[in-house]
């Protein structure tokens, strides 16, 4: 099959290899007839910091799920790091998100397992080896300052450094793009700063990130690019934008 | 399949037993306790057939010959039942070994005779390799020339055959029955064990694992739990066994017409058909379960 029949079967846009995220006239409803997300239309490039922002309800969840391919979109088209989601086989869903970082506001560690373990747990799926898993994860706990509590459970950390373990696990197989939705909902004000910066920093190191979040001083702060999601529809998409008062 | 995560599946299986160590409980409680009743009902069930097949093999068909009829063609009868298919083995029974015999029962009434009363009753004795097949084999005598007179018991053969239906019947029935609450149980229990995991099957698919890759340890430690589960009730009859045969014969003097199988004749077959029973019941558990909780 030739390059352009590909392309026109999968709906793929020429340029497509700029984009971590390409969703071109997307929609979903639910089961039960609510339209969770109308028209979406957004497009992310590689090494870009996003933030999404919405009141609950909006349709920022349900995104995210079809970011991660965990729901599918009724029409238009989704690729995300280059994986069509509107046709992607179920057998390489593993495949596509061990592209993906993803982090959550209730932090998803494996309770039974230390931090170590944890983060080890993301390099086994992806089944590296048992030497660069010792040389990965540790780094990892470096860059999140959690080196010292490699052998905690989850429960012995604070609510901050359960989200650095998280953070390091979605990071320690180096992914393209990281997904986090509302990861400072459960923070501090101290912990909040500390895990922005590290975000940060993730995204100078070339990682495009998205943080869905409704912390409208976090995003007033940060000056970065700023989409706002009202009743499933995209109401505003600014560069350097802040939190959108629909009010 | 990589070597390390084939032994990551069967660390992360033996680990989910012990993490998880009152659903583990639960579940080898469950299949033990289901596999129990299905042993004592297999012992009972494997018992009785023997007794009955021991009666079995005392039913005979005695076939009388014509007055007058030559050794030869009495010979050539005992080849032609020989050759039956319903024949297990025959016996021929000449009329001085029939007054013999029968001389032995009279007793001291027997010595009036001078002459063998029995004179016309040479006969062969038929014993049958399954005595439903009793008809079958008397239809096909009666049409033999040569043959006079074919004794034979109906009553003991309907019998016989009557308690073979209803054991295989009632053995089937039975075990269908344990079958099916056996799969609700151990089904319910596995899935109230794997529902409580489903935050961690949850952060698996997100960070990318394989179904096979979930599901791998869950079914290895379903089929641990199987083995552990069959195990148990098994060493407690086989224990059990030979304490209950030994308790009959001894206080129960008058069952003492009861042969009971030895263990071994038993627990041949029950070992390893319980064992696979718990291993695919732990195998099939943890699959379908697992698979509920895979749509991520």
């Amino acid at each position: 099959m030739s390059e352009n029949k590909r392309k026109r079967r999968d709906n793929e846009p020429e340029n497509l290899s700029d984009y971590a995220i390409y969703l071109d006239d997307v929609s979903k409803t639910f089961s039960d007839g609510v339209p969770a997300l109308s028209n979406i239309n957004l497009k992310i490039k590689h090494g870009e910091f996003v933030f999404i922002v919405g009141v609950s309800g909006a349709g920022k969840s349900t995104l995210i799920k079809l970011l991660l391919r965990e729901l599918q979109a009724d029409s238009g088209t989704v690729f995300v790091n280059g994986f069509n989601l509107m046709t992607i086989k179920h057998s390489r869903i593993p495949k596509f998100r061990r592209t993906l970082g993803v982090v959550f506001q209730d932090f998803r560690l494996l309770k039974d397992r230390n931090v170590y373990e944890n983060v080890a747990f993301a390099q086994r799926i992806a089944q590296k080896s048992e030497r660069e898993i010792r040389r990965n994860v540790p780094s990892m706990l470096s860059l999140v300052g959690l080196a010292g509590k490699y052998k905690a459970k989850p429960k012995q950390l604070a609510g901050g450094e359960q989200q650095r373990v998280a953070l390091a696990r979605a990071l320690v197989n180096r992914p393209r793009l990281l997904l986090a939705d509302e990861p400072t909902g459960n923070l501090d004000l101290y912990n909040t700063a500390e895990i922005m910066r590290l975000l940060e920093t993730i995204n100078e190191n070339g990682t495009t990130v998205v943080v869905v979040t409704h912390n409208d001083k976090l995003v007033n702060d940060m000056q970065k690019r700023v989409v706002t999601i009202k009743q499933g529809m995209i109401v505003s998409d600014a560069e350097n934008g802040g939190y959108f008062d629909e009010d | 399949m990589k070597i390390r995560t084939f032994f990551y599946t069967i660390e992360q299986g033996i680990a989910g037993i012990f993490k998880n160590k009152w659903f583990s409980i639960a579940t080898i409680a469950t299949i033990s306790a289901c596999l129990f009743v299905f042993g004592i009902f297999y012992a009972i069930a494997f018992n009785v057939a023997n007794i009955v097949r021991s009666a079995e093999e005392n039913v005979s068909v005695t076939v009388f010959f014509d007055e007058g009829v030559s050794e030869e063609r009495i010979t050539e009868i005992g080849e032609m039942i020989g050759r039956r298919s319903e024949v297990k083995r025959y016996e021929f029974v000449s009329a001085e070994e029939a007054w013999a015999e029968f001389s032995e029962q009279l007793g001291e009434y027997a010595e009036g005779f001078t002459e063998n009363p029995l004179e016309n009753c040479a006969n062969y004795q038929i014993y049958l390799n399954d005595v439903t097949k009793q008809g079958q084999l008397v239809r096909y005598l009666e049409g033999v020339e040569g043959i006079r007179k074919i004794n034979k018991s109906d009553f003991t053969a309907d019998t016989l055959s009557g308690i073979n239906m209803v054991l295989i019947y009632v053995f089937v029935g039975i075990i269908i029955i344990l079958f099916a609450v056996s799969i609700f149980l151990i089904n319910n229990t596995v899935t109230m064990g794997i529902s409580v995991r489903k935050e961690e099957i949850t952060i698996m698919k997100y960070v990318g694992a394989t179904d096979f890759f979930v599901r791998a340890p869950f079914v290895f430690e379903g089929i641990i739990l199987g083995v552990i589960g069959a195990a148990i009730p098994m060493g407690m009859l086989y224990y059990l066994y030979g304490i209950a045969v030994t308790l009959i014969h001894e206080k129960f003097a008058f069952l003492s017409f009861l042969t009971f199988l030895p263990a071994f004749d038993i627990f041949e077959y029950l070992v390893p058909f319980s064992i696979l029973i718990g291993v695919g019941i732990g195998f099939f558990g943890s699959f379908f379960t697992v698979r509920k909780h895979l749509k991520v």
